[in-house]
């Protein structure tokens, strides 16, 4: 049974140039205690999506296709409704979270405020499960009483993690959470993650640009590109066996120490990734690809089943499995 | 000349000894109020580097480790409180106009190369920028369509009078390239300079960089805490720790086989092979106005906290004796007590 | 040192499409000034699109376009002129300027009254005050100066603030507690007290007015200059000037200027408003220069007449709206400059 289903997402942001297709037609599923992660990079509509589940994007947006919460359509709930399931039912970790704590107010006040908004009037309650959050993400009891500016980065990371568990969500939506870490915390922070998937059967979805944190943490990926998702699959066989140019071009991008194959040798892309103003035709990666044939120009490529669980979007993937 | 550690004995383009670079961190207004006093950081704390012509090192470290502070001061961006600066065997100076004539031979990449270009000046305008301050002799659009297509905007004309915000990010960078390569230097200082653009792009931008090496002898120091670039095109790597150079040393040994113990927790967590155990440190690098007495990496080291250095019979003197870079093998070097207890030396350890 | 990721959608949203049409090869500086132009243009379009903008700039043209075409809507007797300064010369003495149409009256007991004509007519569209001057002509010389002034002491202001807040800024230290020092004191010195003593000491004369507002006003916009100095010089691209090894004076002019400026800019707008009305005040206690017409003139000699109690409320409503009006068009294009050069204001 999955907990979030993406039915043919479309989002298109209204701007004075006119429409701006950032996510065109994306199904996704989510099942009970998954992690499923979203690569991409600027551009591909990644964020959109975390926005779009809860309808946090700017008034006007055009949003169409499904958002199914449980079974229920989060695009069709009427306002109280909404509220209602905002961070209970599924939070966000946002992107740049370390700078979304109010700095003049306590960390655990903050943390125990998104309690109270969901079960008002139960202060006693909303301390307790501060006490409870900061103990699962690690934090001393101590630290209930800081100030944002007395924490290091990590541990703000943790208080954003313990504000997204607050309501005990049943998804948690993760943007970018370690992007702007160092390495090491970085580590401490997903070891950390997935001790509360494994303590709270907490599902996920993962997003980011870092295609080697995914591996290491979710159960399976899609990798999106302009608006779409262009393979997905299961997370270690995705990155270490890409089927679609653009995960190997990303996938190269995070190479193995080691892997003498990248030694004074590293590989990249050319171009950029498309403007969602500006799609190319087709198969939106075809300007960029290597292996790009005849037809590629012109033939938008659906997911293409390629292999257990896995499907791409490439027409050599279709040429392949139509052999 | 004496040698700095981790270096061969060819004539060294840059040379950096005992370097340090200290900021008064001021206390804030409450602290302040209490009686605090404003403390100092020392973010480079005892530095020495060579750089070789042609030669790509790779400044590797977390955040307030001090490499982009030594970057910054081998710009002369900022003033050592001590440890001198020597560029081709001459000192380079602190005042603007003594550094004049050095900053044409040694040029910065930056991080975000969106907010290095003035918005308001063209492409054209941005890579002439260095010539008209220089003054340098020659037909001006000649010199910046070369530089422009060195670092791959092709054709160049197509780019002069385009703004920033007018082209992508890998293009960006490449105007920083061009604007530093117009003044033919002979030292490139890069910070960071692949970690914001997308990552499909990374590639080529280092693949820019190796092929200036390859091409025109560039010697560039790169700036980074991303191991995984340094493998891609580094020649040397330097792993910093709370302003000390930790370890030093071919690129391929130090991240095939590292010796520090902060190396091997770093490579541990970075790298993606089977069965190797990651050793994740607890907490995060003190800032550098604590620097912890002693090796400054004890209080974090896995060695200790496992009980190994006690085991050893060294625990004592990790916390309490400083240390300076120990040779292990030729070129590769390395600041641990437990190595130098293994090779024998006493080390030149000293207390803190 | 943390990295900050980029926006995704903004730098995406950043890329224009195709480029330009390629077109005949043109030196890299005529390119340069054609795109000044074409952002020039653009802007005022983006301003175009603002309608209190354009309320404000419109209000501002007509005042204006009286201001400078005053000689031609009031022309007066051009008599001789005995003190030297050019000022002088365009802004002639009230007496001449205004024809009078007051004429003695014989009364019984053998006094005599003055009378006036203070009606509305064709050749009195704004009335005429108690001494039967038209209060148009006043009105429309007094725009004159009441607008010189203004503009004359915000550029002197804008001036020294510029100069005082961007070497404060960009050089720090010690430079900067000097800088800061002074203008703290004048932001602290309360103005009228200033003014007064200023005038008591100079005399009142229009060049002494423009000082005295001139120096009340700058240490303000050295605020303002300085924190947007602050801001821009720890751009990268100030460090990137620094690194290519240019000298201060070049960072100063072709870094730091052309980024403050806009700011600057729309400051000064609002700025001008306040000149205006700070010489209404300053006329009002009778600092003015009574030689000269302006609006806070006409406004004192009012008060002092008691045209309130007179009921001849058309002496004060006409130069008040004026005044009123003037500084509204003002603050409407300070606001509206302000949205399109201040980035973060924009509605994104």
């Amino acid at each position: 049974m999955s907990v979030l289903s993406l039915r043919d997402l479309t989002v298109t942001y209204q701007t004075r140039g006119g429409g701006l297709p950032a996510v065109r037609g994306v199904d996704l599923d989510v099942n009970r205690g998954e992690v499923v992660g979203l690569a991409g990079e600027s551009g591909c509509g990644k964020s959109t999506i975390a926005g779009a589940i809860l309808r946090m994007l700017p008034d006007g947006t055009d949003i169409g296709g499904e958002v199914l919460l449980d079974g229920e359509d989060v695009l069709k709930m009427k306002v109280g409704r909404l509220r209602a399931v905002r961070w209970k039912d599924a939070s966000i970790i946002f992107q740049g979270a370390m700078h979304s704590l109010n700095p003049v107010q306590r960390v655990g006040r903050q943390v125990a405020e998104a309690y109270i908004t969901h079960n008002p009037g139960k202060e006693k309650e909303a301390q307790a499960r501060v006490t409870k959050l900061f103990e699962q993400v690690g934090l001393t009891e101590g630290r209930v009483g800081d100030y944002p500016h007395q924490l290091s980065g990590g541990m703000k990371q943790r208080v954003m993690i313990a504000m997204a568990l607050a309501c005990d969500p049943k998804i948690v939506i993760a943007d970018e959470p370690t992007t702007a870490l160092d390495v090491m915390v970085q580590a401490q922070v997903l070891r950390l993650l997935k001790k509360l998937q494994a303590d709270l059967g907490l599902s996920m979805i993962f997003i980011t640009h870092d295609l080697s944190v995914l591996v290491d943490v979710c159960d399976r990926i899609a990798i999106m590109y302009a608006g779409k998702i262009v393979e997905q699959g299961r997370a270690k066989a995705v990155f270490e066996t890409p089927e679609h140019p653009y995960t190997k071009a990303l996938a190269g991008a995070f190479p193995d120490i080691g892997d003498d194959r990248y030694r004074l040798a590293p590989t990249g892309l050319g171009g950029d990734p498309p403007d969602p103003a500006d799609i190319p035709s087709g198969c939106p990666f075809h300007p960029r690809c290597a292996e790009r044939f005849e037809g590629c120009d012109t033939t938008v490529p659906d997911l293409y089943p390629a292999g257990e669980g896995r499907r791409a979007a490439c027409l050599l993937v279709r040429d392949r499995s139509d052999a | 000349m004496t040698q700095a550690p981790g270096g061969t004995r060819t004539e060294s383009l840059l040379e950096v000894r005992d370097l340090k670079v200290v900021f008064a961190a001021q206390a804030g207004l409450l602290s302040g109020l209490q009686g605090g006093k404003s403390r100092y950081a020392r973010a480079v704390d005892g530095v020495s580097l060579d750089i070789r012509p042609g030669e790509i090192l790779a400044l590797a470290g977390e955040s307030g480790c001090g490499k982009t502070t030594l970057a910054r001061t081998v710009l002369g961006l900022e003033r050592p409180a001590q440890g001198e600066i020597r560029f081709e065997g001459e000192p380079i100076g602190s005042s603007t106009r003594k550094l004049r004539g050095y900053r044409r031979k040694v040029q910065m990449i930056f991080q975000d190369p969106s907010g290095a270009l003035n918005p308001r000046q063209t492409v054209y305008e941005s890579v002439a920028k260095g010539l008209r301050i220089h003054k340098v002799a020659g037909d001006e659009e000649r010199l910046v369509a070369q530089a422009l297509s060195q670092a791959g905007l092709r054709p160049p004309e197509r780019f002069f009078m385009r703004y920033p915000h007018e082209v992508s990010g890998g293009q960006r960078q490449r105007v920083i390239i061009a604007g530093a390569l117009a003044l033919q230097p002979e030292l490139l200082v890069a910070d960071e300079p692949v970690s914001a653009l997308d990552a499909s792009v990374r590639g080529e931008i280092l693949k820019l960089l190796l092929k200036l090496r390859d091409e025109l002898g560039l010697a560039i120091l790169v700036v980074t805490h991303d191991l995984g670039l340094a493998w891609m095109i580094a020649d040397r790597v330097a792993v910093m720790y709370l302003g000390r150079i930790v370890e030093i040393g071919p690129a391929r040994q130090i991240l095939k086989d590292p010796q520090h113990p902060y190396t091997q927790a770093l490579l541990s967590v970075v790298s993606d092979s089977e069965g190797l155990e990651q050793i994740i440190l607890r907490g995060e690098p003190p800032d550098p106005t604590r620097i912890p007495g002693g090796c400054r990496f004890n209080p974090r080291c896995q060695i200790v906290a496992s009980g190994k250095a006690a085991e050893l019979g060294i625990e004592e003197r990790c916390r309490t004796q400083d240390l300076a870079l120990e040779e292990i093998t030729s070129g590769h070097s390395a600041a641990c007590h437990v190595l130098s207890a293994a090779s024998g030396k006493p080390g030149n350890s000293s207390p803190t | 040192m943390s990295l900050i990721p980029n926006e995704p959608l903004d730098s995406s949203l950043m890329l224009r499409g195709s480029p330009p049409p390629a077109a005949p090869p043109k030196s890299p500086r005529r390119i340069a000034w054609d795109r000044r132009r074409r952002s020039l243009r653009e802007s005022w379009n983006t301003f175009r699109e603002n309608k209190i903008g354009i309320a404000g700039l419109v209000m501002l043209c007509i005042f204006i376009a009286i201001a400078v075409c005053a000689p031609l809507i009031v022309p007066h007797k051009q008599t001789e002129i005995t003190s030297g300064s050019s000022i002088n010369k365009l802004m002639p003495p009230l007496r001449e300027a205004i024809p009078s149409t007051c004429h003695e009256v014989s009364q019984e007991g053998g006094s005599t009254k003055i009378a006036c004509d203070t009606k509305f007519s064709m050749r009195y569209p704004m009335g005429t005050d108690g001494f039967g001057r038209s209060i148009f002509a006043q009105w429309v010389w007094g725009a004159r100066i009441s607008l010189l002034i203004g503009l004359t002491a915000t550029v002197i202001a804008m001036a020294v603030g510029a100069v005082v807040g961007i070497s404060g800024g960009f050089f720090g230290g010690h430079t900067d507690t000097f800088m800061n020092g002074i203008t703290n004191w004048f932001l602290v010195i309360p103005w009228i007290a200033l003014a007064i003593a200023m005038a008591s000491v100079l005399g009142p004369s229009l060049l002494n007015i423009i000082l005295v507002i001139a120096i009340t006003s700058w240490a303000s916009s050295a605020r303002l200059v300085r924190s947007q100095t602050l801001s821009v010089r720890n751009r990268n691209y100030v460090e990137r000037a620094r690194a290519l090894g240019a000298s201060n004076w070049h960072i100063i002019t072709r870094d730091i200027l052309p980024n403050v400026f806009p700011i600057i800019f729309a400051n000064t707008i609002l700025l001008v408003a306040l000149a205006i009305l700070s010489e209404t005040t300053l006329s009002i206690i009778g600092l003015g220069d009574p030689t000269r017409v302006s609006w806070g003139q006409m406004l004192e000699r009012g008060f002092n007449a008691g045209a309130s109690s007179l009921g001849a409320w058309w002496w004060l409503f006409f130069p008040g709206a004026g005044i009123t009006l003037t500084v509204l068009g003002f603050a409407m294009c300070g606001y509206a400059l302000d949205e399109i050069l201040n980035p973060r204001l924009r509605k994104r």
